[in-house]
């Protein structure tokens, strides 16, 4: 079996699984936002039912429009809390001890290896970077796992992606993922667990590696997942690890030499639409976004900051930089990398979703381009129908916004000698 | 359920499953029919509801942004019971089931395409929107072309050019939610 196939099997009391098969899973976290969550509590109130399935394996997360942002999200809001005091849901995250549900849950140890995690919300396949089983699900389905602590999954197929070759500097997860989805397209894993593994992905840093899963659902990918490791291990030590068994059978293998790989970018409206950034030098740029939790994290605020440290912003660009988490946000304060922020001329702003899903805080206006480094470029995004979202790393986000344009880092000046490579930094967290 | 259904889907042991139905069978309904209305391929949720309009769970205010994005007049001009015909991965993008919503409250009364994302697949079954899998429709099918639906046979009509296609087949796990009236839509305490 592979890796899915186990965890899902230990979930639903089978010595074994099969792709296709239906199941009805026990589910160990579920989650819901501002967003997803209102709905789902609508479901679950109709109901009548009187208690939740188990108040310290759901986790309610204000994160898209909060800061409330106007008198209907913060009636939402609201709702939320209200149903987290009612029905004495522990993990309720408030405006200012929270971020961003997929950057913030794996921080507080509250999702590991070998679980199955469902959440309302499409990124919830970040966590399979832990060597979980997790997918992201609609509100009704919520309010269901909220109720029995059970969900009916169809045992996915598997894609094994390998990667091989050393990194070149400026390059990470979010290269490695837009380059695969540019490959295999936007519906190229629809239904299907995509395993990412080989020797790129053994020294890839585990933020790395979240970004890398965050992104799953970018192919239509049930869910994302990478067997638990030394790089696991040092992040989380709880859970059970699982890993695929060498006669597992996968529906087809993809194997990519990234070694020569550059950083990527994808071009409106589809993050399949992926070239190097080199090529794209012409793309004159309105504003910046580095965020969101696809790359919200400390390592890309540092790869950030090292690009931005003594620069200023192109005169003509906004820079919006959001930390993903409240923890992330004091470690980037302790660490001084607001302060380059701050005086490179870029707006930091408080945790939050908010522009990434054109929700605030960041909206484009008709015409307006956008490097941000999100995960979704469709037509609208992030605002106006008809402004322009690349998606690219922290890096090429940061580089762009000093340049005016879409840039490689190196064009900005590369680090001085002695000082470390990226990646080199990133395993070292 | 009876004893029987819940021992076919393999869920006989679970103490605290239970599904009730919201009363809306999307099978044993007359068939139905309406004005094919076209879009291509990756439709996504951002097109669909943009997220400008999440910060609401009304279905009225919903349906009238239905499709916004995608085509601005589409909320306007759709009539009760037009059918939306589309391409490959339909419904991609976000989990909102905001989506599947605005379409079913706009009033369209099925969508077929040549297939679906998977959340939207889930979120559609579970909010009693009809939903139908057929390549040969997708790619036939032209706008305005007037199409009848028989959702108990899977049979899809094509009035103006006289051509019928048989959508793919529900598995049978889903069958039975979908004969439960929509998935889960509510689960009682015991």
């Amino acid at each position: 079996m592979t890796i899915t196939e186990k965890i899902l099997a230990a979930h639903c009391g089978k010595s074994a699984v099969t792709p296709g098969e239906f199941i009805n899973a026990r589910v160990d976290f579920a989650l819901g936002n501002d967003v997803t969550a209102p709905f789902a509590i609508d479901e679950f109130k109709k109901a009548s039912i009187k208690r939740v399935f188990n108040r310290a394996k759901i986790a309610l997360v204000p994160d898209h429009f909060t800061p409330n942002k106007d008198v209907a999200s913060a009636q939402q809001c609201r709702k939320m809390a209200e149903f987290a005091k009612a029905y004495n849901i522990k993990y309720y995250f408030e405006q200012g001890r929270a971020g961003i549900e997929h950057v913030l849950l794996p921080e507080a140890g509250l999702v590991k290896p070998g679980d199955l995690i469902i959440g309302a919300d499409s990124h919830t396949c970040t966590y399979g970077a832990l060597g979980a089983f997790s997918a992201g699900v609609g509100s009704t389905d919520l309010a269901a796992v909220m109720a029995t602590g059970k969900c009916w999954l169809k045992v996915p197929e598997s894609i094994k992606f390998i990667y091989k070759g050393r990194l070149k500097k400026w390059v990470g997860g979010k290269d490695i993922i837009l380059y695969t989805i540019g490959k295999i397209g936007v519906d190229g894993a629809v239904y299907k667990a995509m395993e990412f593994r080989g020797p790129t992905i053994k020294n890839l840093p585990m933020d790395d590696r979240f970004t890398m899963c965050n992104m799953a659902i970018e192919a239509g990918g049930k869910n994302g997942i990478i067997a638990p490791d030394g790089i696991t291990d040092a992040y989380i030590k709880k859970g059970k690890c699982y890993s695929s068994d060498k006669s597992a059978v996968y529906f087809k293998t993809c194997e990519y030499d990234v070694s020569k790989l550059e950083p990527q970018v994808a071009c409106p409206h589809l993050p399949s639409n992926v070239k190097p950034a080199s090529r794209l030098r012409k793309i004159n740029i309105d504003q910046s976004f580095i965020g969101s939790c696809t790359n919200g994290r400390l390592s890309d605020l540092r790869i950030a900051a090292k690009i931005l440290k003594g620069k200023k912003v192109n005169s003509r660009v906004r820079l919006i930089v959001i930390p993903a988490t409240q923890k992330i946000y004091l470690a980037a304060l302790k660490e001084g990398l607001l302060e380059i922020f701050v005086k490179a001329g870029g707006a930091i702003e408080t945790p939050t979703c908010g522009p990434c899903l054109g929700g605030h805080a960041g909206i484009l206006a008709e015409g307006e381009v956008c490097v941000a480094t999100t995960n979704r470029n469709f037509r609208g995004r992030m605002g106006h129908p008809k402004s322009f979202v690349y998606l690219s790393n922290a890096a090429v986000a940061a580089a762009s916004a000093v340049k005016g344009r879409i840039a490689h880092p190196e064009e900005v000046g590369t680090p001085q000698k002695g000082t470390p490579r990226p990646n080199k930094i990133l395993q070292r967290l | 359920m009876s004893r029987r259904t819940r021992q076919n889907i393999g869920i006989n042991k679970e103490k605290n499953w239970k599904i009730y139905t919201r009363g809306v069978s999307l099978f044993g309904a007359s068939p139905l029919k309406g004005k094919a209305h076209k879009f291509g391929n990756n439709v996504n949720t951002d097109e669909i509801i943009p997220a400008r309009y999440l910060n609401t769970t009304d279905p009225k205010i919903l349906g009238k942004h239905c499709m916004e994005d995608a085509d601005s007049s589409f909320a306007s001009k759709v009539k009760k019971g037009d059918i939306i015909v589309a391409g490959k991965n339909f419904g991609c993008g976000s989990s909102r089931e905001h989506a599947p919503v605005a379409i079913k409250a706009c009033g369209v009364s099925c969508v077929v395409a040549e297939n679906f994302a998977r959340i939207f697949y889930r979120n559609a079954i579970n909010i009693g929107l009809p939903i139908l899998e057929s390549e040969a429709a997708s790619k036939s099918i032209r706008a305005s072309d007037l199409v009848k639906i028989d959702l108990n046979s899977g049979l899809i009509r094509n009035l103006n050019k006289n051509q019928q296609y048989k959508a793919q087949a529900f598995p049978k796990f889903m069958q039975k939610i979908i004969a439960a009236g929509g998935l889960m839509k509510c689960i009682k305490s015991q």
